[in-house]
């Protein structure tokens, strides 16, 4: 099964405050895509790279920064802003990026599947 | 009920208030409105007639908008002189034809007084009223000029007042030598004094028109053919080409006189505080009127007139009780104003002037016998301080008079004490009060919103610098912070973070926002910091942490399309390109099955091309000699033009030419938001240059220059910035409008708004004068910027560790989406996503 960890880059791939795009497989098996945020505070998020506005694959080239206390991912299409941590869209918390497990072993990132 | 008739005789300024005041007023519900004009032309900004002969359709001097002449309960008979009217019956008669009214207006306006010169009705002679006057001005000198062999043609103006030096423009602009004759012994003597005329005449000498003052015009000399040859006065005898009479006005009141109304001996149909004529049922407004003990020669109060009729009708009390007639002009790009009590008539009035002949300044600023109260004044070559003097009239002034007239002397103290009843907008009647109510009890919070709400600014615009502080003070004070922070991370704006990093020096985001801002950033100030540091010409758009400033676009140098695809466009200068470019951009599409289409900025976009591809298809371009058209930056876009003399049979100019050396310079620039511009070889204007942001024409003696136009959303025509540039000068004042707009533009204000906020007076002043002292470093900065281009495309391919940025999947870095899927249509491809066109097809021939 894939809730397992799966190795997707060293963290020295991620460049700060800037997004990365993988392909990973989901928690059915199926293909799915995640995109990998290296905060400069240094904090690790991983969210689904699909923006469930468009449904074009694109969140990981999306500009973060905060919005108050919140680090957040803007959608690079129509803009709308993403909690990093939950996944929510800040004005409509119903639609949600969906968020992956992140951790780093050995300077190696894996992500799995919640 | 049924409805009642109103009649309008005549469709000038003036009417065409009326017609608005009561469409706006809910009056169509209860009268008919017939408005009956001589003109072939629905009305026209009178005031701007001058101005017909920089544009290329007189249509752009129409009033309003067009759609009131399509209200439902409004017509307009354009062509429809009204030859008499019958109170009594109540009707009026137009083409033979009766027509029964229940109410009429006259506003039939003045015409043009010829003075009892002999021969003044040869062929060549000339008045200046309407456009029709002005059109055929203009082709008589053009024939002149024609066929006197290279000789410029030579026109006279009788007349020094605000008419002729408006005539004395025209001929000017029309390449004509001119001279103004005057038989007072100053220009214009109704608005100015004695000082005041000197100054004038100096400034007016030096834009090489003669001035010949205290000089009375005898008789005009015809030729064998009976055209004008030559102006006789009891000082010199003038040879000529052209003879324009603008000795002043007369109100059009023959047809009251006709019907047995009352009008004033000397001209003016008598009309009470209502403005209601003597008979029964019929108003008079505008020129026409004699009310409030006067006629009134300016649109100003015709307007107020205008507004008082439309209250009458429906049932209201308003009353004319007299208008400012200050003034504030620009003749022959002399600033003009006059105001209040210009001449010191008040008894013990007391005088302040500031007289520079050298700087071509004269100010006069009078007071009351105890130097407090402002009384009136008069200002020539330099009028701003006028829209904050004009209301203070009857007023204490506050601080030192003497204040108010040096150059930089003071900045006008606050507007904000101004008394509510302070008339600020005179054209429209707008006092200070209302202008308050219409942020605080209207809701308005923006310049544009307070304009139509209250109608001030709205006609010669004047005014607006102090609408625009009342309202802010407005704003202040009721609590509403006038957030001009560029987001919650940044409390200053765009122009002030751009001044910060320029002086500071400093390069990185984490530093900038660290010392001058809160938080992390986000999409609004990370990107206008990149672009402040490209415009200072800090460093490649992808060099290290400022990468992660760059929005998608800006990002990997293409623009994001819906599928999270990108277009790319190559730049293709003036749009000029040899057949083996376009079989270059075509083979590069087709390798990569890209979508084609022909933009509106004269180049080729490619869509559907994978980040991942964009590095091997630039290689492509660039190896077949593109660059980055910067399509996807807040950046300069492209330089549209017409095949102008290279090929056109009109073309004056060498268009294309220009157009490319003008991408060329500013490709990459930086800057607000995106900035095009056009460039045409003609007056046809085929590459549609004023709807750019900068727009150049080609005219017989060098170029025109246009600022602010744009198309989208709110479209704009650009206006006249200056003319008859050489190529050089015309670079040069390019380099410092845009300089001086990134420097000083709002994020994402385009040069329209940009312009309307600072004020095109302004701009013209920093840019043609240096008023601000900043000419050399604009230029500088320009330098710079051309010097250091080079093409981030050229520049990423070079530089392996850039093109990390286009891995598709940091674990898969050369492979395609797999979700993305494609359709053919119309023989190319295109997204499979839902299309969202509803509706059945629409029939077409066969080929
Ligand atoms: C070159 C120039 C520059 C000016 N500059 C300024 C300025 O800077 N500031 C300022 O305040 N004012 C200025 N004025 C004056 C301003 O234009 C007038 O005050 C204003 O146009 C008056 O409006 P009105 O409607 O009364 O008359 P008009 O605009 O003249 O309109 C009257 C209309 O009635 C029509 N008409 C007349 N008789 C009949 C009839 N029997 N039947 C049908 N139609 C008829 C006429 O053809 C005309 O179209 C300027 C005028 C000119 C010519």
């Amino acid at each position: 099964m894939s809730t397992t960890w799966q190795p997707v880059c060293p963290l020295d791939a991620l460049v700060p405050d800037r997004g990365a795009a993988a392909l990973v497989t989901g928690p059915g098996g199926e293909p799915a895509q995640v995109a990998l945020f290296r905060l400069s505070s240094g904090d690790l998020h991983a969210v689904g790279h699909r923006d469930p506005f468009s449904g074009a694959n694109v969140i990981a080239r999306g500009l973060v920064g905060s919005a108050g206390e919140v680090p957040v991912v803007i959608s690079p299409l129509h803009k709308q802003a993403f909690d990093l941590r939950s996944g929510a869209a800040l004005d409509d918390p119903e639609v949600s990026l969906g968020t992956w497990d992140v951790r780093v072993v050995d300077g190696q990132v894996e992500v799995r599947a919640r | 009920m049924s409805k009642r008739t109103l009649a309008v005789v005549g469709a000038g300024m003036v009417a065409h208030r009326l017609v608005e005041a009561l469409v706006e007023r809910g009056a169509t519900t209860e009268w008919d409105i017939e408005v009956f004009g001589e003109e072939s032309r629905p009305p026209y900004d009178r005031v701007a007639l001058t101005s017909f002969f920089t544009l290329r359709d007189p249509d752009e001097l129409l009033l309003g908008d067009r759609g009131l002449w399509r209200t439902t309960g409004v017509r307009l008979h354009r062509s429809s002189p009204v030859d008499a009217i019958d109170p009594a019956a109540g009707t009026l008669t137009t083409h033979g034809r009766r027509v029964r009214y229940d109410a009429a207006v006259l506003a039939t306006g003045s015409s043009a007084t010829v003075p009892p010169v002999r021969g003044a009705d040869a062929e060549g002679c000339f008045v200046y009223r309407t456009v029709d006057d002005v059109a055929e001005l203009r082709a008589w000198v053009n024939e002149r000029s024609g066929r006197a062999g290279g000789r410029p043609a030579r026109g006279v103006v009788v007349g020094g007042g605000l008419l002729g030096l408006e005539a004395a423009g025209a001929l000017t602009q029309l390449g004509a030598e001119t001279t103004v004759v005057e038989l007072s012994d100053r220009l214009m003597p109704l608005q100015v004094d004695a000082g005041g005329g000197e100054a004038l005449r100096r400034l007016v000498e030096e834009l090489e028109v003669r001035v010949l003052t205290g000089t009375a015009s005898t008789e005009v000399v015809t030729g064998r053919n009976g055209r004008v040859k030559a102006l006789r006065t009891d000082g010199p005898t003038l040879d000529t080409d052209v003879v324009v009479f603008a000795t002043g006005v007369r109100p059009r009141d023959e047809l009251a006189r006709a019907a047995g109304l009352e009008v004033h001996e000397r001209g003016g149909v008598l009309a009470d505080e209502a403005c209601r004529t003597s008979a029964e049922g019929v108003y008079v407004i505008g020129e026409a009127a004699h009310v409030a003990g006067r006629t009134w020669g300016l649109v100003g109060p015709g307007y107020a007139m205008a507004e008082v009729v439309a209250d009458r009708l429906l049932g209201g009390d308003a009353r004319f009780e007299g208008a400012d007639p200050s003034t504030k002009l620009k003749l022959l790009g002399v600033d003009v104003a006059s105001f209040g009590d210009a001449f010191g008539r008040t008894d013990g009035s007391l005088e302040v002037v500031y007289s520079d002949p050298v700087a071509g300044l004269y100010k006069k600023l009078v007071m009351s016998d105890d130097a407090s109260e402002l009384l009136g004044g008069v200002l020539i070559g330099d009028a701003s301080a006028y829209t904050s003097l004009r209301p203070m009239v009857g007023r204490p002034l506050g601080v030192d008079p003497t204040a108010w007239l040096l150059p930089d002397g003071v900045e006008p103290p606050g507007s904000g004490d101004l008394p509510d009843d302070a008339v600020v907008c005179s054209c429209n009647n707008v006092a200070a009060g209302q202008i308050r109510s219409a942020v605080c009890d209207a809701g308005c919070t923006d310049l544009a919103g307070v304009k139509a709400c209250s109608r001030a600014g709205t006609s010669c615009g004047s005014c607006v610098p102090l609408v625009k502080r009342l309202m802010d003070a407005e704003l202040e004070a009721a609590g509403v912070t006038i957030d001009r922070g560029l987001c919650e991370h940044f409390s200053v704006t765009r122009a002030e973070l751009y001044e910060i990093v320029r002086i500071t020096g400093l390069t990185r985001f984490s530093e900038i926002i660290g010392r001058h801002g809160t938080g992390h950033g986000c999409d609004i100030c990370r990107p206008v910091v990149a672009s402040i540091l490209a415009s200072l010409g800090r460093g490649h758009v992808l060099d290290d942490e400022n990468a992660a400033l760059q929005d998608t676009n800006d990002h990997v140098m293409a623009n994001l399309q819906k599928d999270g695809t990108y277009s790319v466009v190559p730049r293709i200068p003036g749009g000029e390109i040899t057949p083996d470019g376009l079989i270059a951009i075509g083979e590069v599409a087709r390798a990569f099955g890209l979508y084609t289409k022909i933009t509106g900025g004269q180049r080729i976009d490619l869509f559907g091309a994978r980040i991942e591809q964009l590095p091997q298809i630039w290689e492509r371009l660039v190896d077949a000699g593109f660059e980055s058209g910067h399509a996807y930056g807040k950046a300069l876009r492209t330089v549209k033009s017409c095949v102008g003399s290279t090929w056109c049979r009109y073309g004056v100019q060498d268009s294309v030419g220009l157009a490319i050396a003008l991408e060329l310079r500013y490709r990459g620039l930086r800057s607000p938001h995106k900035i095009k511009l056009g460039v045409s070889g003609c007056a046809r204007e085929c590459a549609e240059a004023r709807s750019k942001d900068i727009g150049v024409i080609a005219s017989e003696k060098g170029w025109n220059l246009y600022v602010g136009g744009n198309g989208g959303f709110t479209p704009r025509h650009a206006q006249l910035f200056a003319e008859d540039l050489t190529t050089e000068e015309l670079v040069r004042t390019i380099d410092r409008i845009l300089q001086y707009y990134v420097r000083t533009a709002d994020r994402l204000q385009r040069t329209a708004p940009w312009l309307e906020e600072v004020g095109i007076e302004h701009v013209r002043e920093v840019v043609l004068e240096d008023s601000l002292g900043i000419g050399a470093e604009l230029d500088a900065m320009m330098a710079r910027h051309v010097e250091g281009y080079e093409d981030e495309w050229a520049a990423t391919l070079r530089d392996p560790a850039k093109l990390a940025v286009f891995a598709s999947y940091v674990n898969a870095p050369g492979t395609a989406d797999p979700d993305l899927a494609y359709l053919e249509e119309r023989g190319q491809r295109r997204p499979a996503g839902p299309v969202l066109v509803a509706g059945p097809s629409i029939p077409v021939g066969k080929p």
